[in-house]
C-alpha cells in the first residue's frame, strides 16, 4: 500500500465488527438465524473481513452464546476472513473445533479496565493471550490483537500514549499480525489520536496497525481521517453503527461502516466494498432489531432515495 | 414547529454567555416565505446585545436590509449559491440576478458602515444539479468578496461533501479569496461534517459555522440531520488544543434548554454521551 501524493493510503481495509462488537452491545438478543443472515449478506458486499462471534462464556456475554451455531452456520466466501474473539485457550480450542480460521485477543491499555472487564491485570491477560498465540502459531492460525482504551478509559480517564505503545508491542511481539487500537469510549479527538499513533508507531510497523473508533462523541470520522493521514490503512467499523456504549447510557458506540465507506470513497480511496450492499445489510438488521440505523449516510440515502 | 419569541430570545441570551463571539440572530425575510422568522424585529430588539459579540442577521434584499438596520442590526449576511438550479428554486432568480440584488445591499451597507458576510450555498454538491464544480464556487465567492463581503462562508448545504471534495474545493477558492476571509459551513447529513471541518482547518480556514444541539434538519432529506452541532465541534477543537473561547459546559446547557423547549432530542453526540473523562 503505497501512500498517495496526498499521504493517504491507496487502499483501506475495512474490518466489519457489527455481528460481534455491534450485536454484543445491543440490548435485544438476536436469534441465531438472523445473525447468520446478517453475516451472509455482509459477505456479499466486498468486505474483506467480518468479525463473526465471540467464544466467550455465555454467562458473561449471553448475546454470543450461540457462537458455535453461528460459526458453523454461515456461508464462507473465498477471500473473506471470518475472525472470532477468543479470550483464552479454552475459547480458542472451542473456536477451532467450530471451524474458525482466524482469532482475536483483547488487551487493554488500562489496568482498571482490564480488571473490570476481564477480571485480571494487564500482565495476567498478556500471559493468557500468550497461550492462545502459541497454540495458534502451531496451527497456523492468524491472531489479531486489540488494545482497548487507547484514547481514554471509563475508569482511569486519561491514558498515556506510551502505555498503549507498550501493550501493543507485547501483543505484536507474541505474534499478533495486526493491532487494532480501540477508542473504547469514543473520547478521542484528532489531537489525542495523533499523539497516540506517534507513540505506537515507534514500536509497531504502520502496516500492522488498525484503528477501532467509537463515535460516542461524534469524533470517529475525524479520528479515522487523522489515522489515515498518518498512513493507517485498516479501519474497524460496524454496519448501521450497531452497538451502543455500555459506559454511557443512550450514547452511540461503533462508527457506522456506511459512513466510513462514504468518506473513504469521497477521498478516492479504494475499499472494494459496495456501499449500497452494506446499506441493505444495515437495513435488514435494523428492521430485525426494530431500531433506527445509526448511520447518517443510510438515514440520508433512504430519505432521498439516492446515494 | 414555530418557536415562541421569548424562547428564541432566551436561547440567544444563553448563547451570549458561552463565549461565542458571533451569533446569527434572525432573518429579515418575508414571513410568507419563512414563517419561523416572522418575529425578526422583536427578536433583534429583545436580545441582550453583549459587547464584543456580533449578532448578524440575514438580509435577502434591500428591503430586508433596511428593516434590519431600522431594528438595530449592526451586521448582515447575504446568501448566494454556486448552483443555478438551486438559486432558481430557492430565491426564484439566476445567480447573476441574485448578485445584482446583493449589490444594492452592499451599496447601502457600505454607506451605513455595516459589515456584510457572504454565504455561498451548494459548494460541495446541489440537491438539484448534483456535482458542483470548484471553479464555479470560486467564481461566485470571488464576486461576493469583490463586492465587499468581509467573509465568505462556504456551505455544504446538503452535507454530501467529504474531506476529498472539501480539499479540492478549498484549493481552488483559495486562489481567488484569501484564506483569512473564508469560513466553512458544513452540514452533517452524511456524518462527514467534523472530518470536512478538520480538513478545512488543516488548509488554514479558521472560521467555522455550527448550530447548538445540531439544530436544523435537512429540508432536502426528510428525517436526516442538517447543521453540525456546535458542542461536537468545540469538543474536537478543544482536543486539538485550538482556542475557541467557548465554554463547552455552558454550551451544552444551552443545548439542553432549547431541546427541552422544542421537546426534541439533541443532535449533539457530545451532549448525548454521559461518560466522564
Amino acid at each position: 500500500q503505497e501512500p498517495q501524493a496526498s499521504g493517504l493510503p491507496e487502499y483501506i481495509k475495512i474490518v466489519e465488527v457489527g455481528p460481534r462488537d455491534g450485536l454484543q452491545n445491543e440490548k435485544v438478543i438476536v436469534p441465531t438465524d438472523i445473525k447468520i443472515e446478517l453475516i451472509n449478506q455482509l459477505s456479499k458486499t466486498g468486505l474483506p473481513a467480518i468479525e463473526v462471534t465471540s467464544f466467550v462464556s455465555s454467562k458473561w456475554v449471553p448475546q454470543m452464546a450461540d457462537h458455535k451455531e453461528v460459526m458453523r452456520g454461515i456461508e464462507r466466501h473465498p477471500g473473506v476472513q471470518y475472525p472470532v474473539l477468543t479470550p483464552n485457550l479454552q475459547g480458542f480450542h472451542s473456536a477451532i473445533a467450530a471451524g474458525a480460521t482466524e482469532v482475536s485477543v483483547f488487551g487493554a491499555a488500562s489496568e482498571s479496565f482490564s480488571k473490570m472487564n476481564i477480571n485480571c491485570s494487564i500482565q495476567e491477560s498478556i500471559e493468557r493471550f500468550e497461550e492462545v498465540t502459541k497454540s495458534a502459531r502451531n496451527m497456523n492460525i492468524p491472531v489479531r490483537g486489540y488494545v482497548s482504551c487507547a484514547l481514554g478509559c471509563p475508569y482511569e480517564g486519561n491514558v498515556v500514549p506510551d502505555k498503549v505503545a507498550e501493550v501493543s508491542k507485547r501483543l505484536y511481539s507474541m505474534g499478533c499480525y495486526e493491532i487494532s487500537l480501540g477508542d473504547t469510549i469514543g473520547v478521542g479527538t484528532p489531537g489525542s489520536m495523533k499523539k497516540m499513533l506517534e507513540a505506537v508507531m515507534k514500536e509497531i510497523p504502520l502496516s500492522a496497525l488498525a484503528v477501532h473508533c467509537h463515535d460516542t462523541y461524534g469524533q470517529a470520522l475525524a479520528n479515522i481521517l487523522t489515522a489515515m493521514q498518518m498512513g493507517v490503512a485498516v479501519v474497524d467499523s460496524s454496519v448501521a453503527g450497531l452497538g451502543g456504549c455500555p459506559y454511557a447510557k443512550g450514547a452511540t458506540g461503533n462508527v457506522a461502516t456506511e459512513d466510513v465507506i462514504y468518506m473513504v470513497n469521497g477521498l478516492g480511496i479504494n475499499t472494494g466494498v459496495n456501499l449500497c450492499a452494506v446499506m441493505e445489510a444495515g437495513n435488514f438488521i435494523c428492521t430485525a432489531l426494530n431500531k433506527k440505523t445509526n448511520s447518517k449516510v443510510a438515514q440520508a440515502s433512504f430519505s432521498t432515495g439516492t446515494i | 414547529n414555530l418557536v415562541p419569541t421569548p424562547v428564541k430570545i432566551d436561547l440567544i441570551n444563553m448563547l451570549s454567555e458561552t463565549g461565542l463571539q458571533v451569533i446569527e440572530a434572525t432573518s429579515f425575510v418575508s414571513p410568507k416565505w419563512v414563517p419561523q422568522m416572522a418575529d425578526h424585529t422583536e427578536v433583534l430588539q429583545g436580545i441582550n446585545k453583549l459587547p464584543g459579540i456580533s449578532y448578524p442577521v440575514l438580509t435577502p434584499n434591500l428591503r430586508g436590509f433596511q428593516a434590519a438596520v431600522a431594528a438595530g442590526a449592526k451586521e448582515v449576511s447575504i446568501f448566494g449559491a454556486a448552483s443555478e438550479l438551486f438559486t432558481q428554486k430557492n430565491i426564484n432568480c439566476s445567480i447573476e440576478e441574485s448578485l445584482e440584488r446583493f449589490e444594492e445591499v452592499m451599496r447601502a451597507a457600505r454607506e451605513a458602515s455595516i459589515p456584510v458576510r457572504g454565504y455561498v450555498s451548494c459548494v460541495l454538491g446541489c440537491p438539484y444539479e448534483g456535482k458542483i464544480s470548484a471553479a464555479k464556487v470560486a467564481e461566485v465567492s470571488k464576486k461576493m468578496y469583490s463586492m465587499g463581503c468581509y467573509e465568505i462562508s462556504l456551505g455544504d448545504t446538503i452535507g454530501v461533501g467529504t474531506p476529498g471534495s472539501m480539499k479540492e474545493m478549498l484549493a481552488v477558492v483559495m486562489k481567488e479569496v484569501p484564506v483569512g476571509a473564508l469560513a466553512v459551513h458544513c452540514h452533517d447529513t452524511y456524518g462527514q461534517a467534523l472530518a470536512n471541518i478538520l480538513v478545512a482547518l488543516q488548509m488554514g480556514v479558521s472560521v467555522v459555522d455550527a448550530s447548538v444541539a445540531g439544530l436544523g434538519g435537512c429540508p432536502y432529506a426528510q428525517g436526516a440531520s442538517g447543521n453540525v452541532a456546535t458542542e461536537d465541534l468545540v469538543y474536537m477543537l478543544n482536543g486539538l488544543g485550538i482556542h475557541t473561547g467557548v465554554d463547552l459546559q455552558k454550551l451544552m446547557d444551552t443545548g439542553t434548554f432549547i431541546c427541552n423547549a422544542l421537546n426534541r432530542k439533541t443532535n449533539s453526540k457530545v451532549s448525548q454521551a454521559s461518560c466522564r473523562l
